[in-house]
């Protein structure tokens, strides 16, 4: 069961209008682009990457309510569940989870990505489908205050059991 | 140990108990505390209790240069550090399309091939303690100690190696460590065979571990379990096959990969992956470009905005460095993927219904480095 990168990216443009997610731009949008040149073409949610300039193949954004489906879709095409994280965009007052996928038995690396508000930081748990989701999900809380809604033990994980504080925050200071 | 009933069970209080081991116990290789819940000599439920030695590497990665924060990947996972070294550097360069020399790229495969066989070494050692074999731990670190020397030799420390710099080396190798290598790959070969003899094939070790905690594909594909941990499920996947980086392309090797499953199964991977590093690094040293070891490199390192990713297959497994940059001197986010995070995330569903003595070792064949998962 290997997919190929069309095969995926086909499935992926299938499910991205059902959300109707706007296109989050992270890196252009912090750089004002200058008024005389003509603005870049926005990118698609579902873009196909040069492995050798960015370390992956497919990057798919989706809106946070599509992030289940988009694993469940990969966990159909054989993929495991590399790396769960967050980015704190603290200047567009986004947080971004971004979520890292492998396939054992080919070279495709897939990176689904969604944003949440930063002050109402939200999404649904992938422990459902992919059960180490559990832990990956449980250090991104830690570390960032992203709820994943649904996960069975948001409790402290690296951090001390009496931790209230989320340091990967733009805004945290020890 | 100390069983202990005061610490209320989950699933049914009235007929178990719970087992609190470590973070201070001499089978967890470090400060690991697994809750165990027990059912007489079953473990209905094992809980690892992490984070006893979290450093927050990530926030470090935020608050200095690329360059000042390349010695922290040596201190990730401690036993496997040029493999860590490599997917910073790599990552780096991939961003800023730094040229790196030939001969930069085969001295990091070679000084690389070395550290797995001394990690593997390590991990051997303490899996047949853990098992009640004390004698290998002093033929492993025997041979081991030639590896660290041989290592300090070139990067000048006997561990938390730095030596890999953005663009290719901090210095060349010499002839004396050109030697040493090729006299140590000599006499590892027949060492590795009496291992085989003396450890591998003893009829005590196959019955403590033939069956014992088994780990289908299925649940490694889940959890995202990697390295020998996955190639002992049947599964050939290994970073340096799958997203070839460096020049391993380059050279002829094998992917040892056994059905079984079970923790003899992931015992001869690894035993096995040493044979393959040897071949390696022979094929290396043969074939050894000359030329300069450092490429050209910017003066000020920023890298372009966007994110980037680099993977290597370090000694646990799949390592990913993930890194976002937005045009400054210091990353704006660094995650650290590290294998024994998530080799251990499958530990609660694997070990469930084993005895206590099974459970422990599927623990030591997991190859965890605590630093490596609490980072």
């Amino acid at each position: 069961m290997i997919p190929s990168l069309e095969q995926l990216s086909v499935q992926f443009t299938r499910l991205i209008p059902l959300g109707a997610v706007a296109p989050s731009v992270p890196d252009s949008a912090a750089a004002a682009p200058a008024p005389t040149a003509t603005p870049p073409p926005s990118p698609g949610p579902v873009q196909s990457v040069d492995y050798s300039l960015k370390g992956y193949h497919l990057d798919v954004t989706v809106s946070s309510g599509q992030v289940v489906l988009a694993a469940e879709i990969l966990d159909q095409n054989g993929f495991g569940l590399d790396a769960i994280t967050g980015v704190d965009w603290i200047a567009q007052n986004e947080m971004e989870v971004v979520y890292d996928y492998f396939h054992p038995l080919s070279p495709l690396r897939v990176v689904v990505r969604a944003r949440v508000p930063r002050g109402h930081p939200e999404l649904p748990t992938l422990s459902g489908v992919f059960p180490g989701a559990n832990w990956h999900e449980r250090e991104t809380h830690d570390f960032f205050g992203i709820r994943f809604l649904g996960h069975p033990d948001l409790t402290p994980f690296l951090l001390p059991e009496d931790a209230d504080y989320h340091p990967l925050r733009k805004d945290f200071s020890a | 140990m100390i069983a202990s009933n005061d610490i209320p069970s989950r699933t049914n209080p009235q007929e178990t108990f719970v087992l609190n081991l470590g973070p201070q116990h001499p089978a967890t290789h470090g400060v690991l505390r697994i809750k165990m819940t027990m059912n007489g000599e079953y473990v209905t439920r094992a809980e690892p209790v992490i984070g006893y030695i979290h450093r927050m590497h990530e926030k470090m990665g935020e608050n200095r240069t690329w360059a000042q924060f390349l010695p922290n990947t040596g201190r990730i996972d401690y036993l496997s550090a040029l493999h860590y070294n490599h997917a910073f550097v790599g990552v780096v360069e991939r961003a800023l399309r730094i040229e790196v020399p030939r001969r930069a790229e085969y001295i990091r495969v070679i000084t690389s091939e070395l550290n797995r066989i001394s990690s593997h070494l390590v991990w051997w050692s303490a899996f047949l303690l853990d098992l009640g074999g004390f004698t290998p731990l002093l033929y492993a670190f025997d041979d081991r100690e030639k590896i660290l020397d041989l290592l300090e030799g070139v990067t000048g420390s006997r561990l938390t190696y730095c030596y890999f710099r953005f663009g290719g080396l901090c210095n060349d190798i010499d002839d004396e460590f050109i030697k040493g290598t090729r006299a140590f790959v000599a006499q590892m070969r027949p060492r590795l065979k009496m291992y085989r003899e003396l450890v591998t094939d003893n009829i005590i070790l196959r019955k403590r571990l033939e069956g014992i905690g088994p780990i289908s594909a299925e649940m490694c594909r889940k959890y995202g379990a990697t390295g020998p941990v996955i190639r002992g499920a049947g599964v050939a996947y290994d970073v340096r096959r799958s997203e070839p980086y460096s020049v391993y392309p380059e050279f002829d090797f094998e992917i040892p990969v056994f059905p079984e499953g079970d923790s003899m199964a992931r015992y001869l991977v690894r035993m096995e992956e040493m044979a393959q590093s040897l071949r390696i690094i022979e094929q290396a040293l043969g074939k050894l470009p000359p030329g300069p070891v450092m490429g050209k490199v910017p003066r000020v390192l920023k890298l372009p905005p966007g994110d980037y990713c680099y993977a290597v297959e370090a000694a646990r497994g799949r390592f990913l460095v993930r890194t976002v940059s937005d045009h400054k001197e210091i990353p704006y986010r660094v995650k650290l993927r590290t294998p024994s995070f998530s080799n251990l995330s499958l530990y609660e569903e694997a070990s469930k219904g084993m005895m206590l003595p099974d459970a422990l070792a599927l623990l030591g064949s997991l190859d965890l480095v605590i630093p490596d998962i609490d980072r």
